[in-house]
């Protein structure tokens, strides 16, 4: 008895282009903010836990890997933020035509990458290179 | 003849059990965030060099301490929203997909319970 070919999910034959990979990393970067929620509230519960506790969580936050993460983490919020904008841009029914949603995927996209530079940019001037 | 019940029809949601509310909620929960968290990054850049009675002060105002408290309320909720989306896609088999929700919630809850208290405890003046 002959098996037939059973039908795939639309993700596994389908050519792989950017526009995907754009929708793919609003998902991504969404699931990276939720893990930075956990620091973000480690944040407040240090600052909550007196000025000994918050001095003994700064070098948590100045550590390279911290900061690394920070930054990650600041593009991932610009990214979502941007393609959050275009989902609901998208919602009222605006944007879809191939041309515009292409160049609006691109915006959001350097977009963020530019906003994440500008304002790591405004906070390491504001820290001084101290911190 | 349909054999469905006339209230059946009027809901009109079939085996899917709930309407767009999902949807809907994860769209006002993203649009409340846009203002909160440009906020919260205007504010970050302004508190300077983060010294402890400069972030004390900061957030014992009652604006910043209401608008943190929401900040952290709507951010969980539209986190909770969106990782449920991604387990249902990604999960299989209802006992896990069950069981990774149970448990994100759980970590969700507490999250939100850690971070509006601390607000309010600094908020509240307990302090210095």
């Amino acid at each position: 008895m002959a098996i037939r070919a059973k039908p795939l999910s639309p993700f596994l034959h389908y050519r792989w282009q950017y526009s995907n990979t754009l929708s793919i990393l609003n998902r991504l970067t969404g699931i990276a903010l939720s893990v930075g929620l956990v620091l973000f509230i480690y944040w407040l519960v240090a600052i909550a836990s007196g000025a000994e506790a918050y001095e003994a969580a700064l070098p948590v936050f100045a550590h390279p890997l911290t900061r690394f993460l920070l930054i990650a983490w600041t593009f991932s919020f610009f990214y979502h933020l941007l393609n959050g904008i275009r989902h609901l841009a998208w919602d009222m029914g605006y944007g879809f035509d191939k041309k515009i949603a292409r160049a609006t995927g691109w915006a959001c996209f350097i977009g963020a990458l530019l906003f994440t530079a500008l304002y790591w940019g405004v906070l390491a001037s504001q820290l001084g290179g101290a911190a | 003849m349909s054999l469905r019940s006339p209230l059946g029809r009027v809901l009109g949601l079939g085996a899917a059990k709930e309407g767009a509310g999902h949807w809907w909620a994860q769209r006002v929960s993203s649009v409340a965030l846009i203002f909160l968290t440009l906020w919260f990054l205007f504010a970050l850049a302004a508190l300077g060099d983060f010294s402890y009675p400069a972030v004390v002060t900061w957030m014992g105002s009652p604006l910043n301490a209401v608008l943190l408290t929401l900040l952290i309320i709507t951010t969980v909720y539209h986190t909770q929203l969106g990782l449920q989306v991604v387990v249902e896609d990604y999960v299989a088999g209802p006992g896990p997909k069950i069981l990774t929700m149970l448990a994100i919630n759980f970590i969700l809850v507490l999250l939100a319970g850690l971070g509006v208290f601390s607000v309010l405890r600094v908020a509240f003046g307990a302090v210095a």
